[in-house]
C-alpha cells in the first residue's frame, strides 16, 4: 500500500493505493490520527487502491465519524469490487462517493 | 490440490495471499473474483491468526483446489485451535448509521456475501472452513 497526501488550508486528499487490508490498515489509520487536525474537508482517493478487506472498512469507518464532528469527507474513484464491498456493507449510505 | 501449512500470524496473510495469487493466476482467475477471494483470504486468515491460538501460537493450513475442467476454486483452511464456527456469528445491521454502527462481523459477513459457498466442521480436533468460488 502507498498512501500520498496532498494539503492545501483546511483541505487534505489522500490517496491510497494498493491493498487496504489487516496488514496495511494499521498504517493508513496512523496516517489519519496525525494528518486530520484542523482539516474540514477530507478527500479519500481510491483510484488505485484494489480491494478493502473489514479491517480498511473500520479505519474508514473512524474517519467518516471523526469529519461528521469536525467537517466532511469525500470517497473519491471507486473501483466495482470495491463499490460493491460499500454495497454490502452498507458503507455504500454511510460514505459520500463520488465517481 | 495445494497446500502451505504457516505459523498462524497476521504476519503471514501476505504469504499465503502469494500462494493462493499463484495458484489462481495458473487458472486464469478474473481479476474480480481474484480479490474477492484476497478479501476472504484476509478475513479468514486473519480470524485464525487472532483467535486461533490465543494467547499461544500454532500453525494453519491452507488449501487449494482449482479444478481445470470446472471453473470454480475451493479454498479450506484448517487449524487445530479452539472450536469455532465463525458461521454462527450474527449478521451486522447493515442499515445503522456511522455512528451507530459496529464493525463486529463486518469481515465474515463479507465472505458470505462475496464467495458461493462456505462451511464449517469441527473434526478430529481442526476446525476446518472451506470456501467455494465460482470463475
Amino acid at each position: 500500500m502507498n498512501i500520498n497526501k496532498t494539503a492545501e488550508g483546511s483541505f487534505l486528499k489522500i490517496k491510497v493505493d494498493g491493498r487496504l487490508d489487516t496488514t496495511t490498515a494499521p498504517q493508513l489509520e496512523e496516517e489519519l490520527k496525525a494528518s486530520l487536525d484542523g482539516v474540514t474537508d477530507l478527500a479519500m482517493d481510491f483510484a488505485d487502491l484494489e480491494y478493502i478487506s473489514s479491517a480498511g472498512l473500520r479505519v474508514l469507518l473512524s474517519a467518516q465519524k471523526t469529519m461528521n464532528k469536525q467537517g466532511s469527507m469525500k470517497v473519491l474513484n471507486v473501483n466495482e469490487t470495491i463499490m460493491e464491498i460499500f454495497d454490502i456493507t452498507g458503507f455504500a449510505d454511510i460514505l459520500t462517493i463520488e465517481n | 490440490m495445494k497446500e502451505i501449512t504457516v505459523d498462524a500470524t497476521l504476519d503471514n496473510i501476505e504469504t499465503v495471499t502469494d500462494f493462493i495469487d499463484a495458484e489462481l493466476e495458473r487458472v486464469d482467475c478474473p481479476p474480480k473474483a481474484m480479490m474477492q477471494i484476497n478479501i476472504a483470504v484476509d478475513e479468514l486468515f486473519s480470524n485464525i491468526a487472532r483467535y486461533a491460538y490465543e494467547p499461544e501460537k500454532g500453525p494453519a493450513t491452507v488449501r487449494v483446489e482449482v479444478d481445470p475442467d470446472s471453473p470454480e476454486v475451493v479454498i479450506t483452511f484448517l487449524d487445530h485451535g479452539k472450536p469455532y464456527n465463525p458461521l454462527e456469528n450474527e449478521d451486522p445491521d447493515i442499515t445503522l448509521s456511522a455512528e451507530e454502527r459496529g464493525i463486529g462481523g463486518l469481515g465474515i459477513f463479507m465472505v458470505k456475501k462475496t464467495m458461493d459457498e462456505i462451511e464449517y466442521e469441527y473434526r478430529d480436533g481442526k476446525n476446518i472452513l472451506r470456501v467455494k468460488k465460482k470463475l
